[in-house]
């Protein structure tokens, strides 16, 4: 592990950053964008049985949630590898 | 074999399992007691998580509560479940590297005070001790209706129970006595669920069910034949607009609460000390982001079945009651009437049960049928003609949920008194094995405590939970945030922040449900926000306040600022000399 190059680090927490920002903008877009301020006018659209505003509210949502942590949980192991800092 | 004997024999075997457990996960050292010696694997971590969180109310509750306000209750489903993503990104990992036992101990390094100390650990007795009075208060619950014991007893037993193993294990003991109750309250939850979902749409996956046509068999269920081939959502639609409601898919809550209440949840949930410290309990860091998501699909498979037993058991309720002569109600019916939770006032003397807009007690109301919202998952079994045993599970399940969330709460209790108190403050040079000690007898006070509050529970438990969560998002959340990704983050700020954060929700929510309960209404509310939601803008008043403040007051001396910086990669942690303990 190679701690001591503090530019590297720098730049490894610049790059998590950014990662959680998109991550982040994802998580804002789909749960308060499409599951409470444009929930209606989603509710013009069908799948299945669901109107597409509800069915982000009670089911989208939460679904994307879980794929956004695995991505980033993903996305961050290599980021481990790329700057040579992952934990055994 | 009866309801009552199946429920003796599940709800005994689940006992017997946590009981062993906790003696074979007993702790030895302050390090077992507080975090599980950071030996939990991260995917037994997330099952913890997941019992730990979901609760009495998250279990019996929510589906009813959902059932009642369509589209408007996702904010619940969205509010408890967005938290996680925050966990894994903002904080989960960071405080794993940091390492240390509380939540308290974590703000008082990092901020370099101990008045930001005796603030934490007060405010995280306090969030703790609301929660886990509703908990305690629904382990008796279950046990009256259930196993037919007073609800006293109830407690008393569940008491007995979380006392032994909380303070024999500690945080060790906890969580994998943790890890059996969510596997016990998640088969609990799901397979009436899939019973029911295949009875009605022929799809065994709840989540897609509630979005299918219905079969021919569901609509014998419902006494239509006609329903057969229309989507469900529609039917219950077409229901909900014939009684005077409307139509289920829609909202009627303004946009802008339920926006707020949504953040107000997720970034409380991010906020709560019982749920952060599962954090210090993973090998490794990387450990700490996989347990958030194992954590969130383990509760996501609640939360997402939860609307489509809402949506299940509303139409089934509304069709097999309304417009049905009383003398000929379904079998369930009667039985859970003698618990109080469904009840037939017969206004018009026409011997028929109808349900309409209105409170079942008010003579104005058409509505003769009063419908607890606990009925959709405690009687759902029943309603769809399940086997005696799947009835027997719920009970199980119930205090599987109920329990399991107690113990966490106690653990944050027991550790804030044992460890920051006591250690952390008034008496800095106190051996391990005295702590431990101190930690045991806290977390038995506590227990009793709590059982006290299940017992008299005080008429205020469901106002405050608001404060639960509304205060752990304007104190913790933006502290704990800016103590990780801003260096400079001060001392003087935080305390600041955390102090306006606090008497500002306090203030907000003791105005609209103690001293003036008739105003709390969306005329009266600032913005349209109501006290459930407003723990977002004390949120946001917190991190004002920390900025500006911190703008003029020096800055953290440098060991703090190298704290902060080590905390933000994997490796060796560069600890201040001040800060060890």
């Amino acid at each position: 592990m190679s701690i001591h190059a503090t530019k590297e680090l720098q730049a490894y927490w610049k790059e998590n950053v950014i990662i959680i920002a998109i991550h982040l903008a994802i998580w804002f877009f789909v749960s308060f964008f499409c599951g409470i301020m444009f929930v209606d006018q989603l509710d013009g659209y069908m799948i299945g049985g669901f109107p597409v505003g509800f069915w982000f509210a009670n089911q989208g949502s939460i679904i994307t949630f879980v794929i956004l942590i695995w991505t980033y949980v993903y996305t961050m192991n290599n980021l481990d590898k790329k700057y040579d800092v992952h934990e055994g | 074999m009866s309801i009552l004997t199946w429920t003796w024999i599940l709800t005994g075997l689940s006992f017997a399992l946590y009981i062993y457990i906790a003696y074979a996960a007993r702790a030895k050292t302050t390090g077992d007691f507080y975090a599980a010696e950071q030996s939990v694997p991260p995917i037994l971590n997330g099952m913890a998580t997941g019992a730990d969180w979901m609760s009495a109310a998250s279990f019996i509750s929510m589906a009813g509560l959902i059932s009642f306000m369509g589209r408007d209750g996702s904010f619940y489903l969205m509010g408890w479940t967005g938290g996680y993503v925050l966990l894994a990104m903002l904080f989960g990992p960071y405080l794993r590297k940091y390492g240390k036992f509380t939540i308290p101990q974590f703000m008082a390094d990092r901020y370099y005070s101990n008045s930001i100390r005796v603030l934490s650990l007060l405010c995280a007795i306090f969030v703790s001790f609301t929660y886990v009075a509703g908990q305690m208060r629904g382990v008796g619950v279950v046990f009256s209706r259930f196993m037919g014991l007073s609800i006293n007893m109830g407690v008393i037993v569940g008491m007995a129970l979380v006392f032994f193993y909380a303070t024999l294990g500690g945080m060790k003991g906890i969580t994998y006595t943790q890890v059996a109750q969510y596997c016990v309250l998640i088969t609990a939850y799901m397979v009436p669920a899939i019973f029911i979902s295949m009875q009605f749409t022929g799809n065994p996956i709840p989540q897609l069910g509630f979005g299918s046509k219905i079969t021919a068999e569901g609509a014998a269920l419902l006494n239509h034949p006609g329903l057969q081939g229309h989507y469900l959502l529609d039917v219950l639609n077409g229901i909900q607009k014939d009684l005077g409601f409307a139509a289920y898919t829609s909202g009627v809550r303004p946009r802008i609460d339920v926006w707020f209440i949504t953040m107000s949840l997720m970034i409380g949930t991010a906020g709560l000390p019982h749920i952060l410290i599962r954090f210090f309990t993973v090998p490794k860091m990387r450990d700490a982001r996989s347990s958030a998501g194992y954590a969130l699909i383990f509760i996501a498979l609640l939360y997402t079945t939860a609307p489509a037993i809402a949506v299940f058991a509303r139409t089934n309720f509304i069709k097999s009651i309304n417009n049905v002569e009383y003398t000929k109600a379904p079998s369930w019916f009667k039985n859970w009437e003698k618990t109080g939770l469904v009840k037939f006032v017969d206004k018009n003397n026409d011997g028929i049960m109808k349900i309409a807009k209105g409170m079942w007690d008010d003579p104005k109301s058409a509505n003769e049928v009063k419908i607890d919202q606990d009925i959709m998952v405690l009687a759902n079994p029943e309603i769809a003609k399940l086997p005696n045993w799947v009835v027997g599970l719920i009970g199980a399940g119930g205090l599987a949920a109920a329990l399991s969330t107690a113990a966490g709460l106690l653990l944050v209790i027991s550790a804030a008194i044992s460890h920051d108190l006591m250690k952390g403050i008034l008496t800095p040079d106190m051996s391990e094995k005295a702590e431990l000690w101190w930690a045991r007898g806290a977390a038995g006070l506590a227990v009793c405590i709590a059982g006290l509050f299940g017992i008299y529970p005080p008429g205020f438990v469901a106002q405050v939970v608001a404060f639960a969560f509304g205060l752990a998002a304007a104190s913790f959340f933006p502290c704990i945030l800016m103590g990780i990704f801003n260096k400079k983050a001060n001392k003087e700020g935080a305390l600041v922040g955390m102090a306006v954060g606090i008497v500002f929700v306090a203030a907000y929510i003791s105005y609209f449900k103690f001293v003036n309960p008739a105003f709390n209404n969306k005329d009266h509310w600032w913005f349209g926000i109501s006290p459930e939601g407003i723990g977002t803008v004390g949120a946001a008043l917190n991190f004002i306040c920390m900025w500006v403040v911190g703008k003029f007051t020096p800055e953290p001396p440098q060991e703090i600022q190298d704290l902060v910086g080590s905390l933000r990669y994997p490796g060796k942690l560069v600890v201040p000399p001040s800060a060890g303990h």
